[in-house]
């Protein structure tokens, strides 16, 4: 195994001497306020080979796309293209570079055709400057066909194109182009095993003509097939790189997980009762499929997984938020079937989103307003609003949580991240529920207010309420679950307690690796 | 952490307001335009500051004021409803149509707010039902409304309203007080009530602000929306009542353009275009204010075109100014 700090200390050099880096970074750092995104991160892109760039959610895999493809701007540290110190000054800047992105979901244009898109922004021009079509539609069937990818008819309305194709097309982009340096990031996400197999031929293609390929996945078995190298990114800083074909996936794992302790989780003694919920073969048509699973009076239940397994939309579901297939939901020994939120806040499951922004706060409102939100019915006597009760609810809550905020009246937009999430948890417990589902509860938040919301958490099972708590990190998940439901492509993948458990089993069950 | 274990702080509910905060509110500067507009109004003409002519000046403002208090609480939540006018025009067409049956007062006073209602129900269930975007919705009900006025009615008008109908356009509570005028107060209280007193009126805050997080809360957004366009077609209808009392007349052409003076007359009083802000205090200011200029000029015998040009005008400056305003004074409004 290559560790990070024999590389540092010279001792080993990852692979074999091949030549010159055409991609190199060094001592790359990115902060964004309050969060360090990346600290002196190096990484090399060789060509002919493909690097896979691994690491958990918040590892900063996105941020460093950003930064090769020039839409961040790095704080320090330095970019090589083929040896030249450049400086990206934009998405079109590093595209000239001869750096391309294929994306999850690729960002070419529906409405234009596919030598549209393969040209766009390059298109062959007439000798009086006007496009010239005809040669750009030649030229693109040209490129297509060399990929192997004829099929395609250079013609075609993008849109009308499944997004395999046009993964293609993004490909005869960087082609026309001639880049050297693809990024892939997730580029398997939306496709079928099938799809997968083209692109992978692609892949291959790609390093046949001698291109370095930079490939972000989360799905180990994607990475033994076609990757040559691997960097592993944790907590925005490069802690590990090596061949692929010498590192078992534990080894990787390891690296992925093995973190210093920073941050110390309440102690609690579980005061587990009967069951309060029981979810039995909930399914959705597209998102998730049987999903079963039950939550005892008083317990803090993880949910683990890859982004995309699914978890948030079963909380949804279960908060009447989305629309399910079949199965069924009981809450303390009664079926329910919410529609709508204000159905499952009635019954007394809450749900704080991920999203705090967008779907916790209401930006523009002060805090005793959006403390009292949800709970209006209560707070005001046949629909006159009585502020003294409204004041008093936000108090009693936000104080609880150890809110920093200047008076209850202050704009909750002029909060830090933090202090907006103890606002939306406290908005959800001023409703007095059985269940509280938390979803990703202290993303992106400093690490003062993670101490507050998982103090918080072990208070109110204390008190006899039961959590459920969708996270991607796993300190927290094994720092605060008494029971783990580990979710892969929309079906529970496994049920893990507690006890003894470790961060290499949970990731394992969340990638689908058999042990 | 120790953070577990610190003493829980006291937050204040409110900090004391600084006295510039409230002399520079959007109202305080809406009363001192309405005194400056007042001065000059009865410097400009002899005959304005007289009480049957400040009476008069309120028919300028009060039908339409009455649909902008809805109006108000449709685009705090984010929305907006174009065909008021057509509305009006519809519900004044079908009183018509039952007054050539023989309809008597009591019925056609029910048939112009109940076709309103009707108008604002169609509004909010193409609204909130399919999902559409209002401003298309009420473009196309625009159209429509008064559509059928002019298929009904082509170049003809009703005439001949009973004697007892007048009353509500033309009748006078006390002195110079005019029956629209309060009822537009008592409106104006009511509505000031329901947006900035009940829990309904935070809802509609809150919706406006981020729908996402209102609906994440348990708000019935679909809910309160359908509410406030039946409350503005239901405006819209007692309007019609009025304006055809007033008149003493139905033709197609009735209210023509008086969405957009409706629209104008929120916007001036404060009401962000965007949704999410606004108070009937300002509205109520900005009636008073949009009453005075158009009586103003009226008195100074500037032709209808040219108050046509004035509004539009007026309603490109209000919705610029707060953007102005942020740039130079750093904050909202």
């Amino acid at each position: 195994m290559h560790t990070a700090a024999a590389l540092r200390a010279g001792e080993l050099e990852p692979g074999t001497a091949v030549a010159q880096p055409l991609l190199s970074l060094s001592g790359v750092s990115k902060s964004f306020p309050g969060v360090r995104a990346l600290h002196d991160v190096s990484l090399s892109l060789y060509p002919g080979q493909v690097t896979a760039l691994i690491g958990e959610n918040g590892a900063g895999k996105s941020t460093l796309v950003k930064i090769l493809t020039g839409i961040y701007r790095p704080d320090e540290g330095e970019i090589r293209v083929s040896g030249d110190a450049v400086r990206l000054q934009g998405a079109e800047h590093a595209f000239r570079h001869g750096i391309t992105a294929i994306h999850q979901e690729t960002v070419l244009f529906d409405d234009l055709s596919v030598a549209e898109n393969v040209y766009l922004g390059h298109a062959p021009r007439t000798r009086i400057g006007l496009i010239d079509w005809r040669a750009m539609r030649r030229q693109a069937a040209d490129v297509l066909k060399r990929m192997g990818a004829g099929h395609i008819d250079a013609d075609t309305r993008l849109r009308d194109l499944g997004i395999a194709n046009k993964h293609l097309v993004a490909v005869a982009r960087a082609m026309s182009i001639d880049a050297r340096i693809v990024i892939m990031d997730e580029p398997t996400a939306a496709l079928s095993a099938k799809e997968i197999g083209e692109l992978f031929d692609l892949v291959a293609f790609l390093k046949g003509e001698g291109k370095a390929i930079l490939f972000i996945s989360h799905k180990f078995d994607e990475i033994y097939r076609i990757a040559d190298r691997f960097t592993v990114f944790r907590d925005g800083e490069m802690v590990g790189e090596g061949m692929v074909a010498d590192t078992s996936q534990n080894d990787i794992v390891r690296m992925m997980v093995g973190r210093a302790v920073d941050h110390i989780f309440p102690e609690r003694q579980p005061n587990i009762g009967g069951p309060l919920l029981t979810v039995d073969g909930l399914s959705h048509p597209t998102e998730f499929d049987r999903v079963s699973f039950e939550l005892r009076q008083g317990e803090i239940l993880g949910f683990y997984g890859l982004v995309g397994a699914g978890r948030s939309e079963v909380m949804q579901a279960i908060a009447g938020m989305t629309g399910t297939s079949a199965g069924s939901i009981t809450l303390a020994g009664h079926r329910i079937a919410p529609r709508t939120a204000a159905d499952s806040i009635d019954a007394g499951i809450v749900y704080v989103p991920e999203e705090r922004g967008r779907q916790g706060v209401v930006i523009g409102m002060p805090i005793f307003k959006n403390v009292s939100l949800p709970s209006l019915a209560r707070t005001s006597k046949s629909g006159v609003l009585r502020l003294a009760e409204e004041f008093r609810l936000a108090r009693t809550f936000t104080e609880r949580l150890d809110l920093r905020a200047s008076s209850l009246s202050q704009d909750v937009g002029t909060l830090s991240g933090g202090n907006q999430q103890k606002v939306v948890i406290a908005k959800w417990l001023a409703t007095e529920p059985k269940l509280i589902i938390l979803d990703e509860p202290t993303k992106g938040i400093d690490i003062g207010s993670k101490a507050a919301v998982h103090a918080f958490m072990a208070e109110l099972v204390e008190q006899g309420l039961s959590v459920i708590m969708v996270s991607s990190e796993l300190p927290e998940i094994l720092g605060m679950s008494d029971r783990v439901v580990v979710m892969r492509e929309g079906r529970v993948a496994a049920t893990f307690d507690n006890a003894g458990l470790d961060a290499e089993t949970l990731v394992r069950a969340a990638a689908g690796i058999v042990a | 952490m120790s953070t577990v274990e610190t003493a829980r702080r006291r937050i204040p509910d409110r900090l004391d307001t600084p006295l510039k905060g409230t002399l520079l509110s959007w109202e305080m500067l809406l009363v001192a335009v309405a005194l400056g507009i007042f001065v000059t109004n009865s410097l400009a003409s002899p005959y304005f500051l007289n009480p049957w002519s400040l009476s008069d000046m309120t028919f300028n403002f009060t039908e339409k004021g009455l649909i902008a208090l809805a109006m108000a609480l449709l685009i705090i939540s984010g929305e907006i409803d174009l065909s008021v006018a057509a509305t009006i025009a519809l519900a004044s067409t079908l009183m018509g149509m039952a007054l050539q049956s023989g309809a008597d007062t009591p019925t056609l006073v029910a048939i112009g707010i109940l076709t309103g209602l009707a108008c604002g129900a169609v509004n909010g269930a193409l609204v909130t039902g399919l999902g559409l975007p209002s401003i298309v919705v009420t473009i196309g009900t625009m159209s429509l409304f008064r559509g059928i006025a002019y298929i009904i009615l082509g170049d003809q008008a009703y005439k001949g309203y009973p004697a007892g109908f007048a009353f509500f356009g033309q009748g006078y509570v006390w002195w110079v007080v005019s029956f629209e005028l309060v009822l537009f107060a008592a409106a104006a209280v009511a509505f000031w009530f329901l947006l900035h007193r009940t829990s309904f009126g935070r809802r509609v805050f809150a919706i406006g602000n981020n729908p996402v997080a209102a609906q994440f809360s348990g708000v019935r957004v679909n809910r309160v929306k359908f509410v406030l366009f039946c409350l503005t077609g239901l405006m819209a209808g007692i309007a019609s009542v009025l304006l055809t009392s007033r008149l003493g007349s139905t033709r197609p052409s009735i209210a023509q353009g008086y969405e957009l003076e409706v629209i104008t007359m929120v916007v001036l009083g404060g009401v962000s275009i965007l949704g999410g802000a606004g108070s009937i205090v300002g509205v109520v200011l900005a009636a008073l204010i949009m009453g005075m200029v158009t009586f103003g000029l009226g008195l100074l015998n500037v032709p209808g075109i040219v108050m046509s040009i004035f509004i539009g005008l007026l309603l490109i400056l209000v919705i610029a100014l707060p953007i102005v305003w942020r740039r130079f004074f750093g904050r909202a409004m």
